[in-house]
């Protein structure tokens, strides 16, 4: 088996130290360690962060290929530094049956840049209406722990507590897109002073907080975990907090341009920034990194949600909504986080690794830096600051919000069990 | 003056002022036996229509026509629009055939805001309503005709709307009207109280240069004019208000209400008017209604703003 020596790293941002691999596993952290026989790998103080874990990634394959597939996906996935990303259900077909969630699996088996963990839907056809079979899926080969209607929310109460109930059978949790579908009828982007004038369909933060105030309500009444997807409120921020300091099982996601950006952007009617749930005001991206810093909110997901040039090339409701973001996640989390003192290294990555990995119930991820724990591994260049150029990008889609904004830190390595998937900034 | 009219949010009050004393001096073209100028000749004006707008486009049209431009008209029902193509092919097609300026109507907001800001085209864009955005050039021609009516035909040249007090009643939520009324007036030195149900006010009302109020009856006798906009039917279809009734009732402009007003006060409107609904046929016949001359004064606005956003430098009465 092969040996790689990554000299010289800031582990986790602290301590410089050498990192030795062996085959698919860590064999030795320390200073000064030999490089006999081993490929070395100069890290020159970079930071050395476990494998990145994505839990909410769209690959669009099956179904969209002309926006993403699998394998560009997981491309995009390991220039970002992810070695483990979940795939959303909005497919087509969707990922509703045993069927589906084994192809999507078997395809990131084959593309080897980083594992794949499918998710399922919650209900046929993400209709709402009817539960999916979950235990099928979760008794495939796919391993399904984690199901999710995302882009729909599971608005009928009674469904959402079926199934939060039904996965407890077999450690599963339900994600929630939270999203009350009438208060959206025709919704364009956050309801306030910006949409008051620019005269576009309003998507109130109450519509997001009333079903995020009913879903933790029925977990703590059911007795189980309930998972919420790309919280972005500063009103849902309280909600969590509060069922949190009761001990309601619940675990919270935010989203990097949710960290950065404001609907004050779409005073440009750039289809660039139309996403789902919208862009809100400086008060709540304040609130989410606040909630991220304390724990309130457990993780950073990208909601990579890759479009066809077309689909964004158009006036502004015609577009489609979501951005890519698997490859921009982590400079933002710098940005926001790490660079206004918010988050330490060790931070990011217990919200950008540890803490997805868990709550996806994923074995072999988010894993300390140590020895005998697979060599899942990401090494940062924090102190890079360039612009961002999607024409670089590995993701087929470019609908980024970020085209030449100044971001800083790039990833120069990945490792996926011990295998470089980037080398030098480069896709090996 | 600009390249584009897109939002009356973007008139200076010297651009706003200059666009009204422009259309004063096309207004006395309609005078003439002959109501023709040769300004635009050999240029092209394509009115490009996603929605139906008969009113808007024809007035336009009769703008464009009475400056000598070649004129396109094109409607999106029966044309490749409805086949699914885009705003942007649209827009190039037009484009390669030699367009000068484009006067767009389309119900997405922030439509001529993208063409006028992307790479698409190089042509003039002229909005002429945008979903629930703006419709700066009805702005326009209800300044001007406020300005005729409150201050004069002679006496109001070179002059703005300063201190007149202009009340807005019904759907402001779901108006470009509206919008782009508040903007402008404000511009203007007017001041602008909205009156609705609150279901009929947008969130974030509250930033807008404009008084608030739920009560009709409380601002009738401190306005200068009042214009009532339209108040779609089927609006109480999804809990806006609960009956057409109550509407009329709590909001409309009936003859009892009018006589409130101070004596000199206009009664301005939109149209197209829904009688019964935010009007009583008494008010909309009245002498005090403008509704007529609106469109009248439409024309020479719209006059106004093609003259000048396509370059027109001289007196245009001169010609």
């Amino acid at each position: 088996m092969s040996k790689t020596l990554i000299r010289g790293a800031k582990v986790l941002g602290g301590e410089v130290q050498d990192v030795l691999i062996d085959g698919e596993t860590i064999v030795q952290v320390g200073s000064g360690l030999s490089d006999e026989g081993a490929e070395v790998v100069e890290a020159d103080g970079k930071v050395l962060l476990p494998g990145l874990v994505d839990l909410h990634t769209h690959l669009r394959e099956p179904g969209r290929e002309d926006s993403e597939t699998v394998l560009t996906g997981t491309r995009a996935a390991a220039s970002g530094g992810y070695t483990a990303v979940f795939a959303m259900a909005n497919t087509f077909p969707v990922a509703d049956t045993a069927g589906v969630v084994e192809q999507v699996y078997r395809l990131g088996k084959e593309s080897g840049y980083c594992d794949v963990q499918p998710i399922g839907a919650v209900t046929v056809g993400l209709e709402g209406k009817k539960l999916a079979e979950l235990g099928a899926m979760h008794d495939s080969a796919a391993g399904v722990k984690v199901f999710s209607d995302d882009g729909k929310c599971v608005d009928d109460a009674v469904i959402m507590r079926r199934a939060l109930e039904y996965v407890k059978a077999f450690g599963g949790v339900v994600a929630q897109h939270a999203q009350e579908p009438r208060l959206t009828e025709g919704a364009q982007m956050n309801e306030g002073v910006v949409s008051a004038e620019l005269g576009l369909g309003g998507w109130p933060a109450v519509a997001e907080e009333s079903i995020i105030a009913r879903d933790v309500l029925l977990a703590e009444h059911v007795g189980s975990r309930v998972h919420i997807c790309h919280l972005s409120t500063a009103g849902s921020v309280e909600i969590v907090r509060w069922a949190k300091s009761r001990g309601i099982d619940v675990t919270a996601e935010v989203t990097p341009h949710h960290l950065l950006l404001t609907d004050e952007l779409v005073r440009s009617y750039n289809p660039v920034y139309k996403v789902n749930p919208p862009l809100r005001t400086e008060k709540d991206v304040l609130a989410l990194r606040e909630a991220l810093a304390d724990g309130t909110i457990d993780i950073v997901a990208t909601d990579h949600a890759p479009h066809p040039h077309e689909d964004k090339d158009c006036e502004w409701a015609a577009a489609a909504m979501g951005m890519v973001g698997l490859e921009t996640a982590l400079s933002v989390v710098q940005q926001t986080m790490v660079e206004t003192g918010l988050l330490d290294w060790a931070g990011v990555a217990e919200r950008m690794s540890a803490k997805p990995a868990a709550i996806g119930r994923l074995e072999g991820h988010g894993r300390p830096i140590a020895v005998g724990e697979p060599a899942n591994l990401t090494l940062l260049d924090a102190a890079y600051r360039g612009q961002v150029d999607p024409a670089g990008f590995a993701s087929r889609s470019r609908n980024t919000p970020y085209e030449g904004r100044e971001l800083p830190g790039r990833v120069t390595h990945t490792f996926l069990r011990g295998r470089a998937t980037v080398v030098d900034g480069k896709l090996a | 003056m600009m390249r584009h009219l897109i939002s009356a949010a973007d008139l200076t009050r010297d651009d706003a002022v200059l666009i009204l004393d422009t259309a004063e001096e096309m207004a006395r073209v309609a005078d003439r036996p002959i109501k023709k100028l040769p300004t635009l000749r050999g240029r092209t004006v394509v009115n490009l229509f996603f929605e139906d707008s008969t009113r808007t486009r024809i007035s336009f049209e009769a703008a464009e026509k009475r400056l000598s431009a070649d004129v396109i008209n094109f409607t999106a029902k029966g044309s490749s629009v409805s086949k699914g193509e885009s705003l942007k092919d649209t827009a190039q097609t037009l484009e390669a055939m030699g367009v000068d300026a484009v006067v767009i109507r389309h119900g997405a907001s922030g439509a001529p805001y993208r063409l006028a800001t992307s790479d698409w085209i190089d042509a003039t864009v002229i909005n002429a309503g945008d979903g629930t955005h703006q419709h700066p050039t009805q702005a326009l021609l209800d300044a001007f005709t406020m300005r005729r009516r409150l201050v004069g035909r002679d006496a109001g040249l070179g002059q703005d709307l300063e201190g007149k007090r202009i009340t807005l009643v019904g759907d402001v939520l779901h108006s470009r009207v509206a919008r782009s009324n508040v903007d402008l007036l404000h511009t203007l030195g007017a001041e602008v109280t909205l009156v609705a149900p609150p279901t009929l006010l947008p969130i974030g009302v509250e930033n807008w240069p404009a008084e608030v109020s739920y009560d009709i009856d409380s601002v009738l006798a401190k306005s200068d004019a009042v214009m009532m906009l339209r108040v779609q039917r089927e609006r109480m279809n999804a809990a806006f208000f609960p009956t057409e009734r109550e509407y009329s009732r709590r909001y409309g402009l009936d003859g009892e209400r009018m006589a409130k007003m101070p004596e000199h006060a206009i009664v301005m409107h939109p149209g197209p008017m829904v009688r019964g609904m935010e009007i009583t046929a008494e008010v909309a016949d009245s002498d005090r209604c403008t509704v007529v001359e609106q469109v009248a004064n439409g024309v020479s606005v719209r006059m106004a703003v093609l003259y000048l956003l396509l370059g027109g430098n001289e007196s245009a009465a001169a010609q």
